[in-house]
C-alpha cells in the first residue's frame, strides 16, 4: 500500500524491493499502450493485492479497458495495439520473450462487457476452458469442476435441470453469470472483469455483485466499471484513471475504496465521484 | 417560409411514394426477361424430355441422341471441383482472417483475391490449358478440367468465406481467447460451426457457377463427341454446356428442340443444388441454436 502511493508521488523505489514484493499478484510498471500512433494509456504503475476486489474507475474513454487487456494479453488481438512497459504477474513480465500469451489467458480469465455465451450448451460453455487447455478429466470430474463452477456463479439452481439447454436460451443476467462460470471452470489466478453489468438490470447486476464478494476469498478480482456506487459497494480498493489534456488515461489516484471514497486526495477524483464529471 | 418547408416535404413524400414503384419497374423488368427465356425453353422442349435423353449417348439421329456423357463429365468435373475448392477455400479464408495476422502481404493477397472473383473465365481456361494440360501434363482429361473449375471458383468461395468469418461476433471470438484457447481452437470450435453455413451455401453457388461454364472448357477439352463413359480421371470429356451449345448451333429443328429440353435438365440440376444449399444451411444453423 504505502509502495504503491510512493510510486504514484513519482518517489523513486528501488526496483528490488518493488519486485520482491509479495503482496501484488499483478502489477503494472510505466504502462503505456498505443493504437497506432495515438497513446490511449501512459505510465501507468499499479498494483493489485491478492484475493481482493480493486475497482477502476473513470469516465469514458479514460482507457480502463485498454489497461484491462494488456493484464493478460488480450490487447495482442487488436490490430495497431502496441504495449510498452512491464506487466508483471506472479512477478513474472508477462510480455516477455518466450511468454506464451494462450498460457496467460488461461490463468487469468475475462469477462466482458456484453454477456458472450457461445453457441451451444450450457454445460459445453463451462467445459469450453477445461476442454480447450487439454485438461484431463473423467466424465465425473468434468460434472463435478462444471456443477462447482456455476455454483460459485450462482447459477447452478436456475440451470441444473437444464444444461444441455443451448447457452442463448438464458437471460441476459444468467449469460453474464454463465460466463462468469466459464471463466471460473479453469481456476484462474485472477479474474479481470470490464464493465461486467453495465448491460444488466439491477437485480442481476446485485446478484453479481454478491457472488464477486463470495468468490473473492480465492480469487484476485479486478473489475473495470464506470457506475462509482458499484465500485463503492464491491471493491476493496479502487484505482482512478482519467484523460489529462491531451485524452492520454492516466492515474491518478490509488487507495483503499474506502478512503478513495471519502476522503479523495485529488481535486479531479472528488469532482468525479460526486458526479461532477464524466 | 413556412410554406417553403412544407412544399419541400410535399415533394419529399411524393418521391417515397414513386421510389418503390420505380424500383418494381426494375425488378419487373429483370423478372418479366428471365420468365419469357424460361417459358421459351421450357415450351420448346417438355415434350423432348424422356429417360432416353439422360441415358442415350450422343448421336446424329435427333431422336436418339441423348447428353449421357455431357452430364457424367458435368458431375465428374464439378463434383471434383467442389471437392477441390471448398475446403481449400475455407482453409484460405481462415489464414487471411485469422492467421496471417496484420501484415502488408495478407492484405495484398485479401485485395487480388477478391480482383480474381472478376476475371473472365475464358482466362482461367488458358491457364489451365497451359499449366495443367500442358505444364504439367495432365491431359485434356477430366482432372485438368476439375482442377481449372476449382480455380475458376476458388476466389469468389474465398470471398464468401471470409465474409462468413466476419459475420462470426467479435465477442465470441474474444471470449474464446480470453479462457487460453489457442487460434486454431478459435477456428475449429467457434469461428468454423458458425460460419460453416453461410460457407457452404457459397460454396454450392460457386459450384453452380461452375456448372455453366462452357469457355473454359471448351479451351481444355475442346468440342467433342463422346460414346462412352469415362473409365478414369485422365480421360476426355465433354460437360452439359458444350452438348447444348452443340445442339443449339444443329439447323435440324429436331435438334434445338433437344437443346431445350437439355436445358430444362440442366436447370433442374442447378435448382436441385440451390434447394440443397438452402436446407444445410437451415439445419446447420438450427443446430447452433438448440
Amino acid at each position: 500500500m504505502e509502495r504503491v502511493e510512493e510510486m504514484m508521488k513519482g518517489v523513486e523505489t528501488s526496483e528490488e524491493s518493488f519486485l520482491s514484493s509479495k503482496e501484488y499478484v499483478v502489477y503494472t510498471k510505466g504502462l503505456r499502450v498505443l493504437y497506432n500512433s495515438r497513446v490511449a494509456i501512459s505510465d501507468i504503475t499499479l498494483g493489485f493485492r491478492g484475493k481482493t476486489i480493486t475497482a477502476i474507475i473513470g469516465p469514458s474513454g479514460c482507457g480502463k479497458s485498454t489497461l484491462l487487456r494488456c493484464i493478460n494479453r488480450m490487447n495482442d488481438l487488436i490490430p495497431g495495439a502496441r504495449v510498452e512497459g512491464k506487466v508483471y504477474f506472479n512477478n513474472e513480465d508477462i510480455y516477455a520473450d518466450g511468454v506464451d500469451p494462450f498460457f496467460i489467458r488461461y490463468r487469468i480469465g475475462m469477462v466482458f462487457q456484453r454477456p458472450n455465451p457461445f453457441p451451444m450448451s450450457i454445460f459445453d460453455n463451462v467445459a469450453f476452458g477445461l476442454r480447450v487447455n487439454g485438461i484431463k478429466l473423467t466424465k465425473d470430474e468434468l460434472r463435478q469442476r462444471v456443477k462447482e463452477a456455476l455454483v460459485k456463479a450462482a447459477l447452478w439452481d436456475e440451470v441444473k435441470d437444464r444444461l444441455d439447454a443451448n447457452g442463448y436460451a438464458l437471460s441476459g443476467g444468467q449469460q453474464q453469470r454463465l460466463c462468469i462460470a466459464r471463466s471460473l471452470a479453469v481456476e484462474p489466478e485472477v479474474l479481470l472483469l470490464d464493465e461486467p453489468t453495465v448491460s444488466l438490470d439491477p437485480v442481476s447486476t446485485a446478484k453479481i455483485e454478491q457472488l464477486l464478494r463470495n468468490i473473492v476469498e480465492e480469487y484476485t478480482i479486478i473489475i473495470v466499471t464506470h457506475n462509482m456506487q458499484q465500485a463503492a459497494r464491491v471493491s476493496d480498493y479502487t484505482a482512478v484513471l482519467m484523460p489529462d489534456q491531451d485524452n492520454i488515461g492516466r492515474l491518478i489516484e490509488y487507495g483503499s475504496t474506502g478512503d478513495i471514497f471519502t476522503n479523495p486526495r485529488d481535486k479531479r477524483t472528488e469532482d468525479y465521484i460526486r458526479g461532477k464529471v464524466g | 417560409m413556412g410554406d417553403q418547408v412544407l412544399r419541400r416535404r410535399r415533394v419529399k413524400i411524393i418521391m417515397d411514394k414513386a421510389l418503390p414503384i420505380l424500383l418494381s419497374i426494375g425488378v419487373f423488368i429483370g423478372v418479366a426477361t428471365v420468365a419469357a427465356l424460361l417459358i421459351d425453353v421450357v415450351l420448346g422442349g417438355w415434350h423432348r424430355l424422356s429417360p432416353e435423353l439422360v441415358m442415350n449417348y450422343p448421336s446424329a439421329r435427333p431422336t436418339e441422341a441423348g447428353m449421357r456423357s455431357a452430364i457424367l463429365g458435368t458431375i465428374y468435373t464439378v463434383g471434383l471441383a467442389a471437392v477441390i475448392c471448398i475446403p481449400l477455400s475455407i482453409a484460405t479464408a481462415f489464414y487471411l482472417t485469422e492467421f496471417s495476422g496484420t501484415g502488408r502481404l495478407p492484405s495484398i493477397l485479401r485485395y487480388n483475391i477478391a480482383n480474381l472473383a472478376g476475371v473472365p473465365s475464358i482466362i482461367f481456361g488458358v491457364v489451365g490449358l497451359g499449366f495443367l494440360v500442358y505444364g504439367l501434363g495432365l491431359g485434356r482429361s477430366i482432372i485438368a478440367g476439375a482442377f481449372t473449375l476449382a480455380i475458376l471458383t476458388l476466389p469468389l468461395v474465398t470471398v464468401t468465406c471470409i465474409e462468413a468469418i466476419k459475420t462470426v461476433p467479435d465477442d465470441l471470438r474474444f471470449g474464446a481467447y480470453a479462457l487460453g484457447a489457442t487460434k486454431l481452437q478459435v477456428a475449429r470450435r467457434i469461428l468454423l460451426p458458425r460460419a460453416l453455413p453461410m460457407m457452404l451455401t457459397g460454396g454450392i453457388l460457386g459450384v453452380s457457377r461452375a456448372i455453366g461454364e462452357a469457355a473454359p472448357i471448351l479451351v481444355i477439352s475442346g468440342l467433342l463427341f463422346i460414346r462412352e463413359d469415362p473409365a478414369s480421371l485422365f480421360d476426355r470429356f465433354t460437360v452439359m454446356p458444350l452438348q447444348l451449345f452443340n445442339w443449339i448451333s444443329r439447323p435440324q429443328m429436331a435438334f434445338r428442340e433437344l437443346a431445350s429440353a437439355g436445358i430444362i435438365v440442366l436447370l433442374l440440376i442447378l435448382l436441385a443444388l440451390n434447394a440443397t444449399a438452402i436446407i444445410l444451411r437451415h439445419k446447420l444453423t438450427k443446430r447452433l441454436t438448440e
